[in-house]
């Protein structure tokens, strides 16, 4: 067994970001990640990030991975476990972890949860096909290794990252058919809606993908027109040929390691999916159990950093690690959620916390 | 389509798939590594995912569906959806999105109707 003060499960934006801060509150910290490497998703976002300079907007995903890693990996209290999955939460603090072959548990004093996100999937025939994939794994493909999917794609969903994405196969050199949205309107920011449009790809609204065709592998799509009711509208069928569909319909939070240990959740549709109840001080109803980012809720690595952060902050101040900085910096990093959060773009996520009873407005 | 497939896939030489240029990344693929996959000798980079390696060659058939045993791809590249996985060095169920290609290494899918039944 091994003993620490402080378990961070998930190494993205979240988990590292909550490394840094009860790192300078003195903690000796075991951070666990599932993957070869650190950064999370951020190491293949390559586009420029929006907010404010203290959420490093203006900076590429790929290189504020680089930043927040590099900000923690020297860290004498830092243990860094790679290629580790957690596997076991349970009641006591300790977590069982499966690292090459074999497993082993660590003890924490208080543990945080960030363990992200995984891609929602959508009904439809042949939904099944080779050649079908989220759009996160495509970007993982091609961002990561440098390899493409396929030569035409057409992307079912309009939200950021389905514009994101599509937008980045051009850029890798793969032909984008289409992009597909259900609603009537472009769910991602009209920015990224704007650079696709400028490179003469259709964004269909109000339009769904209803069958993948082909036997062995996608050679098309058949897609249909929606009415106001969201029902298909007979006749406006269309067949577009493509060797490769890309499905972004959102993502649902990672939910599975706080539900096997029986924290309370709660269903919130505006929140992705099953997310902890917790406290103002991002306390789930596990004593000394954390959770931020988006296993609470999805939202973009922006806040899901400053959440970190703050997670990293309380759970060292419950355990009378104080950081040198404590009040203020919580006051500063609550300052930054509440502008992150504001406006129109905010209103989903303000609407979704408030059901588990945090008030942005 | 189909036809551009199978062209891909009789190639052993891998590197068929790779991004040309690109305006912000740059990917070395300095070290070429060497696997088989279901027997056949492939080429793939040092720092591939055994998946990306295998897409890189033209392979997209990754699994069977368990009952209809309709072929799959994969899906997430992130280890979630469990869709890639292979049976590698003699391990099985081993997610080849999760893990790094090594020379030498064997990779054999698990679309056998022996041991799709014995799930």
């Amino acid at each position: 067994m091994i003993y620490k003060d402080l378990v961070v499960i998930g190494g993205g934006p979240a988990g590292l970001s909550a490394c840094k801060v009860a790192l300078e509150a003195d903690m000796k910290v075991a951070l666990f990640e599932r993957s070869f490497d650190l950064g999370g998703q951020l190491v293949k976002q390559t586009h420029k990030f929006f907010g404010s300079e203290s959420q490093y907007a203006k900076t590429r995903g790929i290189d504020i991975a680089k930043i927040l890693i590099d900000e923690i990996k020297n860290e004498g209290n830092l243990e860094i476990f790679l290629d580790a999955t957690v596997v076991g939460l349970y009641k006591d603090n300790i977590i069982t972890v499966y690292q090459k072959d074999k497993y082993f548990k660590v003890k924490a004093k208080a543990i945080i949860i960030a363990t992200g996100a995984s891609e929602k999937f959508l009904g439809f025939e042949n939904n099944d096909l080779p050649g079908i994939y989220g759009a996160g794994a495509v970007q993982t493909l091609m961002n990561i290794h440098g390899v493409l999917p396929g030569k035409e794609v057409v992307m079912v969903g309009s939200g950021n990252i389905g514009l994101i994405v599509s937008y980045q196969l051009m850029q890798a050199g793969v032909k984008v058919k289409a992009v597909v949205e259900a609603s009537k309107n472009i769910g991602g920011y009209l920015v990224h809606a704007s650079k696709l449009k400028r490179l003469g790809v259709d964004i269909l609204t109000s339009t769904t993908i209803t069958k993948a065709l082909g036997f062995d592998a996608v050679e098309g799509v058949e897609i249909v027109k929606l009415d106001d009711l969201w029902q298909r509208i007979k006749g406006t069928e269309e067949v577009l040929n493509c060797d490769t569909i890309c499905i972004s319909v959102g993502l649902s939070p990672m939910h599975q390691l706080l539900s096997m240990a029986e924290a309370n959740m709660i269903y919130v549709n505006e929140l992705g999916g099953l997310v902890p109840i917790k406290t103002c001080d991002y306390e789930t109803s596990l004593p000394h159990v954390y959770a931020c980012g988006d296993v609470t809720g999805i939202e973009e690595a922006s806040s899901a950093m400053v959440e970190g952060k703050i997670c990293g902050l309380m759970a060292a101040r419950h355990l009378g690690f104080i950081h040198p900085n404590d009040e203020a910096l919580e006051f500063e990093l609550n300052n930054q959620l509440c502008i992150l959060r504001q406006g129109p773009c905010g209103e989903k996520i303000r609407c979704g916390l408030k059901k588990v009873g945090e008030i942005y407005d | 389509m189909k036809a551009l497939y199978d062209k891909i896939v009789n190639v052993e030489s891998g590197d068929k798939m790779r991004v040309d240029e690109h305006p912000i990344l740059t990917f070395k693929n300095e070290e070429k590594l060497f696997f088989t996959y279901n027997g056949k000798k492939l080429q793939g980079f040092k720092g591939d995912t055994i998946a990306a390696a295998l897409v890189d060659n033209g392979i997209m058939h990754f699994s069977n569906s368990i009952i209809h045993k309709r072929p799959r791809g994969f899906y997430c590249a992130i280890g979630n959806c469990g869709s890639c996985n292979m049976t590698v060095n003699g391990i099985d169920n081993v997610k080849t999105c999760m893990t790094l290609l090594e020379e030498g290494m064997i990779v054999v899918s698990q679309v056998t109707e022996e041991l799709a039944n014995d799930i």
